[in-house]
């Protein structure tokens, strides 16, 4: 194991209130004043990142993240506790800031990366890399007030990451610009990885907290609700969500080892979940294309208006590969009575890749699980798809192809 | 901190330089402006008061004497002036780059001092030039400029920067300062001459660190004597206490400064 790049102990930000302003002033000074109100934005926060990981930091709005983002930088100043950083940091926090409209892109470059604490001599090595990354022609040499907003992003992009830093920070930015420069910024973003960069990730996405970030870390009104893998965690900040409706949030660790995370209000739950094959026999392996059956039992324990059953198949990563819900498909159960036992039977071609493949599931009146959940259940049902008699490929979906090769000139086939 | 600053170097100086070519990038004469606007000030005044004063200017027959007396002060004013306003609000204005990225704060007060002298350079370089044309010599009393302009950015700098961390908390210091700034030119002699004071007057006027200055740039551009040793070092001590008092006050009010900004 490396040594921690980040050490985060005991930390604690309050944003302090003082009915005069003279009085902070006294408390600059030692002379110890009451503020007026303290508001504690972020408290006994530990946790340690070890160089080379990649942390994602999820939370409502409002729990704190950005705040742990700039005390991280150090642009904040802790009220207790301690960050050490063992490194150079780099934040992509909100693109584009300092830019002077009037100057033109490279003398803008030149003034963010100096305020980055780049040399004369690093800032001319680095500038034909950040013109060609950044990709925008002549327009690097016009003043930035004719840029579009996306031109500044990409600017802004390769100033940050023009040399690669110990710790990258990167707030919401992932989603900005086009798609052509999104997946190119991935791409830095990975290898800077590749070559030992930890990173620190705020996003709402989740699929991009999956797929970039091997632990998670979820925040709630200023505390450390939860640290882990990003699948789970994010399995429990999706109930977590559900459950602000004075719902229960469970946990259990599921016989392959993983965390297993039902919530919900329970007037409805899942009894009994299945996959059949054609001959209706329960399956555990499923082979590519094969057609089955998903046979869920409902068990309703008290009435309820309208009931919806919805699932999802995720993969290995906890990223939706399918899912949809009886909402969609017009095929909701009005007046349920209590006792009611309701069975749904939902048959498709297993049309995915080889992998580890798990259902959620979800008893909701909607088409949302945040109004009334009756129950959300991950890891419902596990199963493995394998490829027994299909050509090799690689990838979660199966597009079966019809591939035609013809030759114009002569060749050996 | 002196070393993070001077790893910074190259930042402060294209800071500087950027800081000059926004202020004149879209208009035609470009720096042409940075002369003009305190000549034309001065013109002004020359215009107006040259009459009701020249009069009075004792010691030089030259016509042309109000005109360097008058640019003579506005240099020392000017300086001053245009440090004191900009560091009042420079963590205000900088807010965004403070509230994002960790850069040595001390930057922002050098690219602010940087920036003024270039501008009172200009000037000097302009006043030199009136001075010379209209047919005097140069003196060598003019080797004290470079010691004039040093204590007052130094007195400008120090008072500017105690009442810019106090206007990051109370915003009301800067509005205030605004109406100060005005009054203080005016108890201080540029456009006119000390002596025209009655004599309580012209007492209480020696407690004025700002006439202490702009009499050394009169004596020595103008009259060619040497400044008043004694009032320098006076200025110059103050100077170092309002600096010395701004770097505490920063640092005991950083911690704070980012939270309310």
């Amino acid at each position: 194991m490396s040594a921690p790049v980040l050490k985060i102990e005991k930390l604690g930000k309050a944003f302090r209130e003082y009915g005069m302003e003279w009085q902070r002033m006294l408390s600059w000074f030692g002379f110890t004043q009451a503020p007026a109100s303290e508001h504690w934005v972020l408290r006994h926060v530990n946790f340690e990142v070890r160089a080379g990981e990649a942390v994602g930091i999820v939370g409502q709005n409002g729990a704190g993240k950005s705040t742990l983002l700039k005390l991280v930088t150090g642009t904040l100043r802790p009220t207790e506790g301690s960050v050490r950083v063992a490194g150079r940091i780099a934040a992509i926090l909100e693109l584009g800031m300092g830019f002077n409209p009037d100057l033109t892109g490279r003398q803008n470059v030149r003034y963010s990366a100096g305020l980055m604490g780049m040399s004369a001599a690093q800032i001319e090595q680095a500038m034909p890399c950040i013109e060609e990354f950044a990709e925008i022609g002549d327009y690097f040499d016009q003043p930035i007030r004719t840029y579009s907003s996306g031109m500044q992003m990409r600017v802004a992009f390769s100033v940050v990451t023009a040399i690669r830093p110990e710790v990258l920070i990167v707030d919401e930015a992932l989603s900005v610009g086009d798609a052509y420069f999104s997946h190119k910024s991935m791409a830095r973003i990975r290898e800077f990885r590749e070559q030992g960069t930890t990173l620190l990730i705020v996003s709402h996405d989740s699929t991009a907290i999956q797929a970039l970030c091997d632990r998670a870390i979820l925040l709630d009104s200023g505390s450390l609700l939860k640290d882990g893998p990003p699948e789970e965690v994010m399995d429990y900040y999706n109930a977590l969500i559900a459950a602000k409706e004075n719902a229960s949030v469970q946990v259990t660790r599921h016989d392959s080892g993983r965390a297993q995370t039902i919530s919900g209000s329970g007037e409805a739950v899942v009894e009994s979940i299945g996959l059949f094959n054609s001959v209706d026999q329960p399956v555990e392996f499923v082979n590519v294309g094969e057609q089955v059956r998903l046979r869920v039992r409902v068990g309703v324990r008290e009435p309820i208006a309208r009931l919806v059953f919805g699932y999802m198949i995720k993969d290995r990563l906890g990223q939706p590969v399918f899912g949809t819900n009886t909402f969609h498909t017009r095929q909701t159960v009005e007046k349920v009575e209590a006792g009611q036992i309701i069975e749904y039977i939902i048959a498709f071609p297993m049309n995915i890749g080889p992998g580890s493949y798990s259902i959620s599931t979800a008893l909701v009146s909607s088409d949302t699980h945040l109004v009334d959940n009756y129950e959300w259940r991950d890891l419902a049902l596990m199963f493995t798809v394998a490829n027994a008699d299909r050509d090799y490929f690689v990838g979660i979906a199966w597009v079966p192809p019809a591939i035609e090769v013809h030759c114009k000139e002569r060749c050996v086939q | 901190m002196l070393l993070a600053v001077w790893r910074y170097r190259h930042f402060i100086l294209s800071a500087i330089w950027n800081d000059l070519r926004t202020r004149f990038n879209r208009s035609r004469l470009g720096a042409i402006w940075l002369i003009l606007q305190p000549l034309a000030q001065s013109a002004i005044y020359a215009l107006i008061l040259s009459r009701v004063l020249a009069a009075r200017l004792p010691g030089i027959n030259s016509q042309y004497a109000y005109v360097i007396y008058l640019l003579a002060g506005m240099l020392a004013w000017s300086l001053f002036a245009e440090v004191v306003m900009r560091c009042l609000t420079i963590f205000v204005d900088n807010s965004n780059l403070m509230k994002k990225i960790v850069f040595p704060r001390m930057c922002l007060p050098l690219v602010v001092s940087g920036s003024a002298l270039v501008n009172n350079l200009f000037l000097l370089v302009a006043t030199l030039g009136i001075y010379l044309l209209i047919g005097n010599e140069p003196t060598w009393t003019w080797l004290w400029l470079p010691v004039l302009i040093a204590i007052t950015l130094a007195f400008a700098l120090g008072l500017g920067l105690v009442l810019g961390v106090l206007n990051v908390f109370i915003r009301d210091v800067a509005q205030v300062m605004v109406v100060v700034l005005q009054l203080w030119f005016w108890l201080t002699p540029v456009v006119y001459m000390a002596s025209v004071l009655p004599g309580p007057a012209h007492a209480l006027m020696h407690l004025n660190p700002m006439y202490q200055m702009v009499t050394a740039f009169q004596e020595t551009l103008l009259w060619g004597h040497p400044p008043s040793i004694k009032g320098l070092i006076g200025v110059a001590m103050l100077s170092v206490l309002l600096l010395g008092m701004s770097l505490l006050l920063f640092r005991r009010s950083s911690a704070d400064m980012v939270d309310v900004l």
